[in-house]
């Protein structure tokens, strides 16, 4: 038996965006166990729900994660909607599913950039956040914000895209696609890359699923899941297929995020050529009274939303189960066994969020 | 075991662990355990979410204030999380939780916080 020790790894570590500490079980540099560890950014927002009304809380809603702002506040509208018997008018819809697909498209290029800076790859990190910079650009130009983009409301939304910006929009990502994929092609098949997640951080299929995996994670172990393919919002009118490696090593997550860059891109597309020219929200009069469970698909994963209304403006109870607090125990499945030195990329394959996951 | 609204079954104590161990030998997901405490009510409520695919089916347990609830966590490991959460936000007890973190999961000062306090 070698040496056994006890590393702390994180909350502060130069991969970490945010912080998430793991208690390291090493014997010698073999990792044997991975115990998570977080709670320093915990804010409650769900308990805002005593404050704030159930029309305010589409803002708290948003605030929960500056990357998947977007969807926390279609996802609360959504569960809200069904509560109220709203019906959405098709081009609310339509315009849910192209900022949606932005957030994705913006969120996987941060994930690649800040991977490729776990491998001290900086042009690549530096050229994927310049591409994503593109991105909120247009979230800029559609909505007035970057970050908080407040266009969600329950019933619809409250900013159109006219055809000229959406035609705008197509023709960039067009631009974009062919940058990224060269980029992507050569990050993919680079030795080192390669050398560095081939067959690390193996999780298998049913693993997955008993550590409740979600999203790239479940889908890179052969899970075909993606809540998409529920039908949601405009994705039932739009053909696409769900993006699976049945490799389930971190190359494979990596395989499947970047697929879905490209896959959000033609949705996109397909949403601009179908786009139905009606109103962009419904009028909603009255108090929410019921229970309403809503399940999106985040750029993380599954999104699981559960809201329960009492017939008062405030709510009994918002419950957000973000895909990162999903991911956590299959996180330290992938770390048992590994290097000490794999642990960074390890992490990042997660895409790891921790302001979603302690809101 | 009651249908109180579609996918969604009230279901009592004694036959939590039995459900759970179907779930689990079904190969359900456990996508999240969700407590609350409706004003209305005065007890908590704790929903248990699983999926299959793209099936999703949901049981919910009442409990009093002072009533423990079993653990799963030793069936499904990715409860600890949920349960640790739901002791440390909302007070529900939980029994014998495989690793119980004693209230530092969310390393706040605030006891309960999410739980109204009597009198409130």
């Amino acid at each position: 038996m070698g040496n056994r020790s006890i590393v702390p790894y994180g909350p502060q570590h130069p991969v970490l965006p945010e912080p998430i500490h793991l208690d390291l079980v090493l014997e010698d540099e073999k990792v044997l166990a991975a115990i998570p560890s977080i709670g320093f950014i915990h804010r409650g927002l769900e308990s805002l729900t005593s404050k704030k009304d159930f029309n305010e809380m589409v803002y708290v809603a948003e605030r929960i994660c500056g990357i998947c702002s977007f969807m926390h506040g279609m996802g609360y509208c959504m569960a809200l909607e069904d509560i109220m018997n709203v019906e959405v008018p098709r081009r609310a819809d339509y315009l849910r599913t192209i900022w949606a697909e932005m957030s994705r498209i913006h969120s996987h290029l941060l994930w690649l950039g800040l991977l490729a800076d776990g491998f001290g790859f900086e042009s690549l990190f530096m050229h994927s956040w310049r591409l994503r910079e593109k991105i909120l650009d247009m979230f800029e130009a559609s909505t007035g914000g970057r970050v908080i983009f407040s266009v969600n409301t329950i019933g619809g939304v409250l900013k159109d895209m006219p055809a000229d910006m959406l035609a705008d929009f197509v023709k960039q990502l067009d631009e974009m696609e062919k940058e990224i994929r060269d980029m992507t092609d050569i990050f993919m098949q680079d030795y080192t890359v390669k050398s560095r997640l081939v067959d690390i951080g193996i999780i298998s299929g049913e693993d997955a699923i008993r550590r409740g995996a979600v999203g790239p994670m479940m889908r890179a172990s052969g899970i075909n899941v993606d809540m998409r393919k529920n039908g949601y919002a405009a994705y039932n009118d739009l053909d696409f297929e769900v993006i699976t490696s049945t490799k389930c090593d971190s190359y494979a997550r990596c395989e499947v995020r970047i697929g879905e860059i490209f896959q959000s891109i033609d949705i996109i597309r397909q949403c601009v050529a179908k786009i139905p020219d009606t109103e962009i929200n419904t009028k909603v009069t009255g108090m929410p009274n019921g229970e309403s469970i809503i399940r999106l698909e985040q750029p993380r994963g599954e999104a699981f939303y559960h809201v329960r209304a009492n017939g008062t403006k405030f709510l009994d109870r918002f419950r957000v189960r973000t895909p990162t607090f999903a991911n956590i125990p299959a996180l330290t499945q992938t770390l048992q066994g590994c290097q000490y030195g794999d642990v960074p990329l390890l992490v990042l394959t997660i895409d790891p969020c921790i302001s979603c996951t302690e809101r | 075991m009651q249908e109180i609204k579609k996918d969604l079954y009230l279901i009592d104590k004694a036959e939590l662990l039995t459900v759970i161990m179907e779930k689990k030998n079904a190969l359900w997901r456990l996508c999240q355990i969700c407590c609350s405490y409706p004003k209305a009510e005065n007890h908590y409520e704790v929903t248990y979410s699983f999926a299959n695919g793209y099936d999703l089916v949901n049981y919910r347990l009442i409990a009093e204030r002072d009533e423990e609830v079993p653990s799963i966590s030793r069936v499904y490991k990715s409860a600890i999380y949920y349960e640790n959460e739901m002791h440390e936000l909302w007070g529900l007890n939980v029994d014998n939780i495989k690793v119980d973190l004693h209230d530092k999961l969310y390393r706040i000062d605030v006891e309960t916080p999410f739980l109204e306090k009597e009198g409130e």
